[in-house]
């Protein structure tokens, strides 16, 4: 099953929120946390998400919905 | 006898990898980079290896993360290191230098180093396909020296690019792919492609041998001023790598006794309309929020730069500072610099001169200091930026009169 790895950065108003565990309730996808640094203030994660494609890019376009940043691993591929 | 690459090594972690075609670490999911056998390289670099060298970046092959001989980008690097006496005395320097990467080869710009490091890497793991996702410098480097190597080429970019940008890439024949959405959309999809082809995607899988190829802009800095480094160095922020790895290129010629214990300031310069790494500095923080670039300086426009945060790091490291100008600025910058200096740059040249303005007004910059300012592109790849700022020729009829008359001082 084809795992994607995303950087998650979370506003100021969103860091109370269990959004990784409303994540893997909401849609049938493994969520797994590799690396993380939340503040009161901001916050970033590594998240891997397991699934199928689709119910990965579900799961992604729900992480949006709730207010997070959501980029590839890598940040910004494109280049000047 | 182990060779001069130890493996990659996690920038966060610390863990090691085999020297693959791989940029991730598998466990934290942090940036992997090149990790060397300083050891080995102390054997055979020296200042008489370099000094023998061929006249491009390769003469510093030892700190390049290639194994074999360069087969790619063979006339990349070596670019001038002008002293800039015109411009110094307009701004109160008298050690002022520009690194003059305008006139790289064959591109015209500071990508011309990192594609060559990257494409013979590429090579040498067997790729016969490269990629890279652009909207100029890079992708016209990847398409031209894969031409030039006889690679396979697939240039992504966002739909709706400038007509003249897009021809500076067909011209080489690569596969030009055009995405219909946003850079989000782009950068996700390429993200996608890189990790399901086995293509070496410059600045995906092949991103920790790619990125070294900056280093050479430090090698040869230091050599070209008597086997020095700088007092105080101005580098304009993209994805902020070039910043990084100019610092790790100084501190590895000290690590093997080319220099004095680095001292350098590292500068950082970003436009207004896509600073997110220079507001972070400035307001003392090491994370930074990803921004929508609104600039001309479109070379230098990544909202969301993955070495970012390291290059925060490394200026913080030297005791230096960032700062960012306005497109205004901008042009008067490019201006300022080909009419003192007779260097047309690309508007990314015209931030790192807007900044070093700033930094000299500031007192960060002192007139005694020897100071580099890395102009990283040509100014005939972006002369829509300046078009409306440059006047116009006196048009006259082909007459002596006509020529006396129409034109100021031509008596």
């Amino acid at each position: 099953m084809p795992s994607l790895k995303y950087r998650l950065g979370f506003p100021e108003e969103q860091i109370p929120r269990p959004i990784v565990y409303e994540i893997g309730k909401e849609y049938p996808v493994v969520t797994n946390i590799r690396g993380a640094n939340v503040t009161e203030t901001t916050g970033w994660m590594n998240l891997e998400l397991t699934g199928e494609i689709v119910d990965i890019e579900r799961a992604v376009e729900g992480l949006k919905q709730k207010g997070v940043q959501v980029d590839p691993i890598e940040l910004d591929v494109i280049d000047g | 006898m182990p060779g001069k690459i130890k493996g990659l090594k996690c920038r966060e972690c610390g863990r090691a990898y085999p020297a693959d075609p791989i940029h991730v670490c598998e466990m934290c999911f942090g940036p992997l980079e090149v990790d060397y056998n300083y050891e080995v390289i102390k054997q055979n670099f020296t200042k008489e290896s370099v000094k023998n060298g061929p006249p491009s970046l390769w003469r510093f092959i030892d700190l390049l993360p290639v194994e074999g001989p360069a087969t790619v980008g063979l006339n990349a690097g070596y670019t001038p290191l002008v002293h800039a006496k015109n411009l110094g005395a307009q701004l109160g320097l008298d050690e002022l230098y520009i690194k003059n990467d305008t006139v790289n080869h064959p591109t015209l710009s500071f990508k011309d180093r990192v594609v060559a490091v990257a494409l013979t890497r590429a090579r040498e793991m067997g790729f016969e396909t490269v990629a890279c996702a652009s909207t100029g410098n890079l992708a016209n480097s990847v398409a031209a020296q894969a031409a030039q190597a006889g690679m396979r080429c697939f240039v992504f970019i966002p739909a709706g690019l400038e007509a003249g940008k897009v021809l500076g890439n067909l011209i080489y024949r690569p596969t030009v792919v055009e995405v219909e959405g946003n850079y989000d959309d782009v950068n996700r999809l390429c993200s996608e492609i890189a990790a399901k082809y086995h293509w070496g995607f410059v600045n995906v899988n092949i991103r920790p041998y790619y990125a070294e190829g900056s280093k050479s802009l430090a090698f040869e800095t230091a050599e070209q001023l008597g086997w020095k480094a700088p007092d105080q160095v101005v580098i304009p922020i993209a994805s902020g790598s070039l910043l990084t790895k100019i610092w790790k290129g100084l501190n590895e010629l000290h690590q093997l006794g080319f220099i004095d214990p680095v001292k350098t300031k590292l500068h950082g310069a970003q436009a207004e309309g896509c600073s997110p790494v220079a507001t972070a500095f400035k307001r003392g923080v090491d994370f930074f929020k990803p921004v929508k670039p609104n600039t001309i300086a479109k070379s230098l426009a990544i909202g969301n730069p993955a070495d970012g945060y390291y290059a925060i790091r490394a200026t913080n490291e030297s005791g230096g500072s960032m700062d960012f100008v306005s497109d205004d600025e901008i042009i008067e910058g490019i201006k300022l610099l080909a009419q003192t200096e007779g260097i047309f740059a690309e508007t990314a040249g015209g931030v790192t001169i807007g900044v070093l303005r700033k930094l000299v007004k500031n007192g960060l910059i002192k007139k005694g200091d020897v100071t580099v300012a890395y102009v990283t592109g040509n100014g005939l790849k972006t002369q829509e930026a300046v078009s409306e700022f440059v006047g116009q020729p006196f048009r006259i009829l082909p007459k002596l009169q006509s020529f006396e008359e129409g034109v100021p001082h031509a008596n």
